[in-house]
Order: structure tokens, then C-alpha cells, then sequence
């Protein structure tokens, strides 16, 4: 079928790609199926699970719910870009791993993305506010505790760092 | 092996994390096999309907699909699925041939190039439907006039049984009190995030079928064989497949069936990934839908004398092995109580839904839910305080092992001693004075308590309970353990895993067997083809079935290396001392002879090998389920699972005075499940467990119209909590091993969610007790609490 193709340029865990894609072509779809980014994934492509979960320009969104052309000209990080520049784990991926804050590891890369989101602005999360932020993003294994814990843990880690 | 031990019971991290972390876990929707087609589903939008025409031309003529496919062709070309119970009249395909059964059953499946263009396609499929008359309510659909579900089989009633156990009519008669109530488990699931999904290939060079799915299932790969009508060798499923959650449910059959005749027909790798309407609709995975008529049989004392309980089980349009979940609660039928007599009489009946699959605990959780609120009617009625009256009946100790009437014995228990724990945690007095000042000040406020039993071990006993051609008396599972050249050790399993660690769990218990550092052990699966036999982790049975084989195999390759050395170093096998891997002799610490020299002379030098050894350092283990093996015996007697865990739940609710809204704000867990192999795996799973239970309490339910349709087919309307609706939760650990299993482990997949429903319903029926009513149906909407406490109100007025 003669889909109108459209050029997109998107910075993608710091590298530019270069696409052609029809305009109906999910954020999400692109990143796992064009650029083989299979670590971001998808739990009901209505917005609601926060599988997807990317950093848009430094904020937590659903791929699900934007098209690849939306994301023309912006910055993307997906779960394979939150690793430290030597390969390493960073700090909340470390944590995780230390609480066992998963089960599956499904919802785990949108849980990061959301929580990586709250660190990089509040250094020293209460409970409450940790909760609130991983409120969008549905796990079925963990109950949220040891999610919680891991995100409390990369926390204190992070302000000793300092 | 009895404590302590090495790396058992330690926080240990686990080997599954780093993958997945860092995005790396390999999900069947991450599989991309060169040309790979997929799959779009057209579904039935009518609840019953006859198909009077279907026109695909307009479908197929669009570039980049490759095929159509109908019920008439799938059902010349492959078998029926197997069902779980005897019902030959109940047909089950992936498509639906001539007749559709409920809303959202597969009519045809369009292959393309892209799923969006089979999506495209889907929408050209023209199906012409003839009305027909539909049932939805299973207490309709159990009578006789009700519209049938399948006419051929004459009747929507699949099974209906009435065990006695005991002297049931006499502790009636004779009981100082009765009592009756009904509650109701609504239709829940175990809703994974990830959906299913399935991805098929023909080999048509070495004439095998290759398939990776998202699957949790027994006998998979020989079910899938029979339906395509290949030998049980054709079928390869690859077992190395990270599973996106299941807790039950991924039992894929009819998609993977449906996509593995398609690459077959089509000679291209093809595959189906659930979106999550298909998955929530059709895809066949809706939970236990059930009604429970409880009575009661009881002394002033509070002794529980008998019970009677009838379930009746809407499993929607097909069978599956949904009537099943009514057989396994009889391996706990009187909960952790002395309750010398009970009247079982589970009825399966099917109605225009989607069909039921097997969920979290089997069927265990709803039917906790209905005597844990049975024994709060009971002190309610008697006056009599909830936890003393749960204390006059809960087994003892020292009465262990215990056999209920059913015919299954409890292997061990403390059961005083963790509700003891888990009231201390809570701080129980305090925590009464709490939800009195609520009170006091205006509010709804209550405790809900809920003591149950976890039964593990997964085993088949309850299959020919209820179909007594089948006689299948083993569940067994297994592993390979091999020792390489080097002297590094790899174990080998046999079946996916959905999130439960089992590589963290082999490594450990092979680490603790050869006190070798389990971080440097690797695990892999195989594939079906390769793999010993195994059933899946279902039924709460990995730490005691897979850990035994682990342990089992680990115990031969440590009593060859302690042969090769004892032979090497002249010495009899008594007299070697086995030390991280390294063989001494008694009182010569320096005859010995290392890991590494011994796995060299196994693989290399069997010129000293002792006589009648094989070289090479491997070893299986196929272990049967301990207690297993026995059929059931007329009265429907028989031991099903082995292993019984506790759990002792206590909760603290508040609901708005305006809304309605419930509030969990403390919430405690004793559980007991034996020695835990890894704390912080048993831990998360309890806490997950808790967290899916407060969701089927309060938030989830497949909704049904009155026309059939589906209303809740979206994570908008089928409520998951989130981590605001789930409180901090407290676990409080109690170590009771069980003399059944190799470390004293005991099974615990299904731990919390086997009794947080009940815990949570009780708690809001405490804060609803001041306005003298109750609500009896899950799950407990804001809605329906809120409606509650106006009528309340109205008539007060």
C-alpha cells in the first residue's frame, strides 16, 4: 500500500535517527520495531499501564500515545539510554536489582523511567511522593513495595554521592 | 538438609534483575524471526449467533495480506482443544465454525505483512450473524428452559457433584447453631501487563514446528501437538522466553494452535501479540465467576462443627480446564480448621462469556473469601470476639500431620504462633482503640482478620475427582545438572518462567547442595524437545518440585565427586570429606584433590574413573510430587497437594463518610511458608499477591451487560490498583519447614492473594457493622458501599 511517508529526525539515547514513517505509526511501535528498541514495551496502548514509558526532553510520557512523527525533532531516552556511559548500572537500576523491586521485569523499564523522572527532580523523595509518581504505572507482580523501597534506597545513595 | 545453611534463606540478589533492568529481557513481542508475518483477529460482536455467511474477497484482495481464515477450514484440518473434564458435545476451536458463544469469540484471523494492515483487513471481513438467544446468568443458565450454551450437550451444567465428608447431617442436627449466607466472588483475572502473545515458524528441513510464546501451561507442547494432529516430536517450544507475568493465566492454546497452523499453511514465520481488548475479550482468560450457598453447623463454645458449601461456577462458553478450579479448594476444604465435616457441592455451569482459566490459587482464594466470611457471620451470631473464635478452631501444632475430611493431610502448621505474630505487628490493641476513636469521630472504620492456608506442591488429584477417565497420578518435575570441563556448573529447567525467579532459585539450591557460589552458576531452559518432563509453575510448586529435582540432581553429582576422588585418593567414599567442591580424606587434609582436578578427570581421564561410572560430570532428577500418586477412593477421598502454607491477614479500613471510598491504611501478614529459599522473592510475591487480592476485594470485575457485551474491556473500567490504592504493607515471617520437602520449603506463588480478599472484605463489613449491614458480593466497589450506606441512611430517616 502507497503510505504517505513522513522524514523524521529524533535524538534517541543521545545518537540522531533518521526515519521515514507513516504518520499512524505509534512512538512506541517505531522504537521496537524500526530501531529493534525492544526494551520499552506495551501493556494496553491506551495510556493507561505505563509499560511504555519513555523520557520525552527529560519527562516520563506514554509512547503508546504519541505517533512517531510527534516526536520529530525532539530528545528520546528509552530504558536501554539510563545505564551509566561505561555500560554499568546507574543508581536506580542498581536499586532495583538490590530490593528486588521486580517480578517479571515487564512494567519494570516504564517503573524506571518514571522514577528516574522523580529523582531528577526532587533529591529526597517522601513515600508519598514516590507513590504518586509510579501512580500511572500499573505492576501486577510486586504489590509496589519493593519498588518503592528501591526508589527510596536510589534516593538516599544518590544525595551520600553527593 | 536442615539449617543452617549457606546460601539459602540469605538476601541474596537475584540472577533474573540485571536483564531486565536494563531493558534486555527477550519477551515473545521482542522475538523477530526474518519475514514474519502477523496476526489480526475479526470477533464476534454478538453474545450467541448463528453465522450465516462470511465474505473475505474484499480482505484478501488488499496488498500485503496473505491469507484469511474461517472456522470451516480450521476445524476440518485440526482437532478440538482438550478439555479439562468429560463433556465430548463441547467443542472447542480457536474459531469459531457456524456458531458464535459470546462476545468477542474468534470468527477469522487475517495474516499480513504488518499488524496494522491485518487490522485494515480485519475491517473488510463481512460477517452476516442470526441472532440467537443468550444466558449470562449463571443461576438461569443451570435450569432446565435456560437457552443452551451448546445444544449438542443438552444441558449448560458441565459438572455437578455432592461429596460428603464426614457426619455432616448429624453436626447439624445436633450443632447448637446454624446459620446460612451467600456471598459472591466476582469475575476477576489475574490481568497480566504484558498480554499474550505467540510467534510460530514451520521448519519444513527438519519438519518441526518452532514455537515462542508467553506461556505458563502443562502439557503445552503435547496439547498443542494433538490439535494440529503432529507427533508430540514435531512441536518445539522454546522455554527461553521471558514471560510478562501470568500468575496463572497465559494458557495460550488456542492462539498458539491457531498461529502454528497458519505458519504450517502459509511456509512463513507468523505471530499473534493480544492487544488489550483481544486479550481482556477473546482471549480467554477471565477468572473464577462463582456463588457461595455457606452454611454453617456450631456449638455456643464457637466449635465449628460442619460446614456445607455449594459453588456454583460460572465458567462462560467453553470448558477449558475451568471446572477444575472448583476441584482444588478440596484439598483445604475446612481452611485451617478443625472442622471434622463438610458437604462439597462445586457446580460448573456455562453461560454466554468469555471462557474461565485457571487463576492464582486455583480457585483457593474465593473459596477462603467465603469461609473466612462464614466464620465472621459465626462470632457475629454468637457475639463471640473474631480472632478467639478463629483460636478455638485453628489446628494445633502438635496435631500435625493432620488429616482433613476430604483425605488430604496437612504436613505442617503453627498456626497460633503467626496469628500471634502478625497481632503483635499490627498492634492489635491499639489498633481496636484506632478504629474506635474513628468511629467515634464519624467515620466508617474496620478490622478485617483472615487466617487461610496456601495448599503447594502443585499436583493433578483433584483431575480425577472430577473426570474419572482421567487417572493421571503424577505432576512431577525435573532438572539436569552438568559439571563442564572447567569445572563450571550450568542447570539445566524445563519450562518458562513468569516472573518467580526460578534461575535465582536453581542456582541457589545447586550453590547450597555442592557449596559452590551459586552467582557463578548459570541456569538455561530447554527446549521441549530437549527437556525433561516438567508441568509448569503452577499450583504454587516451583521452591518444592523444581528446588527437590534441583536439590536431587545437585546430591549425584556430589556423591560422584566424591567417588572419582575416593577412588583417586585410595579411600572409601565414607571416609572423603567433601568441602566447597573439594574432596579430603579423614584426618589427611592433605590427600586431596580439588573441584577443578576431579570435573578434569570426569571429562578426561577415565582411565581413573572408578569402575561403573559414567564419564562426564551430569546428572538428572525427575521427582514425583511427595504425597502424590494415590487416586481418589469412592467418597472422593484422596491427598491432593502436599505442602500447606499459612497466612494470617489483618487489615485496617476506613471508608469516606461522604463517598464511600475505601482507604486501606495499615495492613499485616503473617505468613508462614517453611524455609524460604529467597526471602526477597517470597516477599515480593506475597506483597504482589496482597496487592491482586485488594484489587479482586475492591476494583476488578468483567462487568456483562444484559445483551452479553462485555463493559470492562479496558484499563479504564477493569480497575488495577496502582501504588496508590496499595498501602505499605507489613510481612511478618514464621519458619515451620515441612518434613515433606528436601529443605523444608513450601510452596508460595499464591501467597497473600489467598486471603487478602477475604481480609479486606472483612474489614469493610466491620466498618459497615455499626449500620447493621453487610455486603456479601466482591468486588466491594465504592459504588456499591456507597449505596449500601445510603439505603441505610434513607431508612433511618
Amino acid at each position: 500500500m502507497s503510505e504517505k511517508l513522513y522524514n523524521i529526525a529524533v535524538e534517541v539515547n543521545g545518537v540522531v535517527r533518521q526515519a521515514q514513517v507513516p504518520a499512524r505509526l505509534s512512538l512506541v511501535d517505531w522504537l521496537r520495531e524500526e530501531l529493534r528498541l525492544t526494551g520499552t514495551h506495551v501493556g494496553c496502548e491506551h495510556g493507561i499501564c505505563g509499560a511504555c514509558s519513555i523520557m520525552l526532553n527529560g519527562d516520563p510520557v506514554r509512547a503508546c500515545l504519541m505517533f512517531a512523527v510527534q516526536a520529530d525533532g525532539h530528545k528520546i531516552t528509552t530504558v536501554e539510554g539510563l545505564a551509566n556511559a561505561d555500560g554499568t548500572l546507574s543508581v536506580l537500576q542498581d536499586s532495583f536489582c538490590q530490593t528486588h523491586g521486580l517480578q517479571c521485569g515487564y512494567c519494570t523499564p516504564g517503573m524506571l523511567i518514571a522514577a528516574q523522572g522523580l529523582l531528577n527532580t526532587v533529591s529526597q523523595p517522601s513515600e508519598a511522593q514516590i507513590r504518586e509518581a509510579i501512580g500511572g504505572n500499573l505492576c501486577r507482580c510486586t504489590g509496589y513495595q519493593q519498588i518503592v523501597d528501591a526508589v527510596q534506597l536510589a534516593a538516599e545513595r544518590l544525595a551520600e554521592s553527593k | 538438609m536442615t539449617p543452617p545453611f549457606r546460601y539459602i534463606g540469605k538476601h541474596r540478589r537475584t540472577c533474573e534483575d540485571p536483564r531486565f533492568v536494563t531493558g534486555r529481557g527477550r519477551y515473545v513481542a521482542d522475538i523477530a524471526l526474518p519475514g514474519m508475518k502477523h496476526v489480526a483477529i475479526v470477533a464476534s460482536p454478538h453474545a450467541s449467533a448463528r453465522i450465516t455467511a462470511i465474505r473475505t474477497d474484499a480482505a484478501r484482495a488488499l496488498p500485503g495480506v496473505h491469507y484469511v481464515l474461517t472456522g470451516g477450514e480450521f476445524h476440518a484440518a485440526t482437532d478440538a482443544l482438550v478439555s479439562g473434564i468429560d463433556a465430548p458435545n463441547m467443542k472447542r476451536y480457536a474459531l469459531a465454525k457456524d456458531v458464535v458463544r459470546y462476545s468477542g469469540e474468534w470468527v477469522a484471523a487475517v495474516v499480513a505483512d504488518t499488524r496494522a494492515l491485518a487490522e485494515d483487513a480485519a475491517e473488510l471481513v463481512e460477517v452476516d450473524y442470526e441472532i440467537l438467544p443468550h444466558v449470562i446468568d449463571p443461576e438461569i443458565a443451570v435450569h432446565s428452559g435456560s437457552p443452551l450454551v451448546h445444544t449438542a450437550q443438552g444441558t449448560n451444567v458441565l459438572f455437578q457433584r455432592r461429596f460428603v465428608w464426614g457426619a455432616v447431617d448429624k453436626a447439624f442436627a445436633q450443632a447448637d447453631h446454624r446459620i446460612a449466607l451467600r456471598t459472591t466472588w466476582g469475575r476477576n483475572s489475574t490481568v497480566p501487563i504484558e498480554t499474550f502473545g505467540v510467534a510460530a515458524n514451520w521448519d519444513a528441513g527438519q519438519q518441526v514446528l518452532d514455537i515462542w510464546a508467553s506461556i505458563q501451561m502443562p502439557k503445552f507442547p503435547d496439547q498443542t501437538a494433538r490439535a494440529l494432529r503432529l507427533p508430540g516430536n514435531a512441536v518445539r517450544v522454546h522455554y527461553d522466553v521471558d514471560v510478562g507475568g501470568s500468575y496463572g493465566v497465559k494458557r495460550g492454546l488456542k492462539h498458539t494452535v491457531l498461529v502454528a497452523y497458519l505458519a504450517r499453511k502459509l511456509g512463513m514465520p507468523v505471530r499473534f501479540i493480544e492487544d488489550r481488548l483481544e486479550n481482556m475479550r477473546g482471549g480467554d482468560m477471565q477468572g473464577p465467576d462463582r456463588i457461595f450457598d455457606m452454611q454453617a453447623a456450631f456449638d455456643n463454645d464457637g466449635t465449628v462443627r460442619a460446614l456445607k458449601i455449594r459453588a456454583l461456577d460460572d465458567v462462560g462458553a467453553y470448558a477449558g480446564r475451568a471446572p477444575l478450579q472448583l476441584g482444588k479448594p478440596i484439598t483445604a476444604i475446612c481452611g485451617p480448621y478443625r472442622i471434622a465435616a463438610v458437604e462439597y457441592e462445586p457446580i460448573s455451569v456455562m453461560t454466554n462469556k468469555t471462557p474461565q482459566e485457571a487463576v492464582r490459587g486455583f480457585s483457593q482464594a474465593p473459596t477462603n473469601f467465603a469461609i473466612e466470611r462464614t466464620m465472621d457471620h459465626i462470632a457475629r451470631h454468637l457475639n463471640m470476639d473474631r480472632i478467639a473464635l478463629r483460636r478455638k478452631n485453628l489446628i494445633l501444632k502438635e496435631e500435625f500431620p493432620y488429616r482433613i475430611p476430604s483425605g488430604s493431610s496437612y504436613d505442617s502448621g503453627d498456626y497460633h504462633a503467626v496469628l500471634d505474630k502478625a497481632l503483635q505487628a499490627a498492634d492489635y490493641a491499639s489498633l481496636i482503640n484506632r478504629r474506635d476513636q474513628a468511629r467515634a469521630a464519624g467515620r466508617y472504620a474496620g478490622i478485617g482478620i483472615a487466617t487461610c492456608l496456601e495448599p503447594s506442591g502443585g499436583n493433578a488429584s483433584f483431575e480425577p475427582l472430577f473426570n474419572p477417565k482421567n487417572d493421571t497420578t503424577t505432576w512431577m518435575d525435573s532438572c539436569l545438572v552438568r559439571v563442564d570441563l572447567s569445572g563450571a556448573i550450568t542447570g539445566v529447567m524445563n519450562t518458562s518462567s513468569s516472573g518467580q525467579g526460578h534461575e535465582t532459585l536453581v542456582s541457589t539450591v545447586i550453590g547450597e547442595i555442592l557449596e559452590r557460589d551459586p552467582a557463578n552458576i548459570r541456569v538455561v531452559r530447554a527446549d521441549s524437545l530437549s527437556a525433561l518432563p516438567s508441568n509448569s509453575p503452577v499450583g504454587s510448586r516451583m521452591a518444592i518440585m523444581l528446588g527437590g529435582a534441583a536439590a536431587g540432581a545437585a546430591r549425584k553429582i556430589r556423591e560422584t565427586v566424591i567417588a572419582i576422588a575416593a577412588h583417586n585418593l585410595g579411600c572409601a567414599a565414607s571416609e572423603a570429606i567433601y568441602a566447597n567442591g573439594d574432596v579430603s580424606v579423614q584426618n589427611y587434609p592433605d590427600r586431596r584433590l580439588t573441584w577443578d582436578e576431579i570435573s578434569t578427570i570426569a571429562h578426561r581421564k577415565y582411565h581413573q574413573m572408578p569402575p561403573d561410572v559414567e564419564p562426564g560430570l551430569q546428572a538428572k532428577f525427575v521427582w514425583q510430587v511427595p504425597t502424590g500418586g494415590s487416586l481418589p477412593n469412592a467418597n472422593g477421598e484422596v491427598q491432593i497437594y502436599p505442602c500447606y502454607a499459612f497466612e494470617a491477614h489483618i487489615v485496617y479500613v476506613e471508608l469516606d463518610p461522604d463517598t464511600a471510598r475505601p482507604e486501606i491504611k495499615q495492613y499485616v501478614c503473617g505468613h508462614d511458608c517453611g524455609v524460604m529459599i529467597n526471602p526477597d522473592i517470597v516477599h515480593g510475591m506475597t506483597y504482589g499477591g496482597i496487592a491482586h487480592g485488594i484489587g479482586a476485594a475492591l476494583y476488578e470485575k468483567f462487568a456483562y451487560t444484559d445483551d452479553g457485551q462485555l463493559a470492562s474491556g479496558t484499563f479504564m473500567d477493569y480497575l488495577i490498583p496502582s501504588a496508590m490504592e496499595i498501602p505499605a504493607i507489613s510481612i511478618v515471617d514464621h519458619c515451620t519447614p515441612s518434613p515433606l520437602t528436601t529443605f523444608g520449603q513450601k510452596g508460595s506463588g499464591e501467597a497473600g492473594y489467598l486471603g487478602a480478599p477475604a481480609a479486606v472484605a472483612n474489614a469493610v463489613n466491620d466498618a459497615l457493622a455499626p449500620l447493621g449491614v453487610s455486603v456479601e458480593t466482591l468486588p466491594m466497589t465504592q459504588d456499591a458501599l456507597w449505596r449500601t450506606i445510603q439505603s441505610v441512611k434513607k431508612q433511618r430517616k
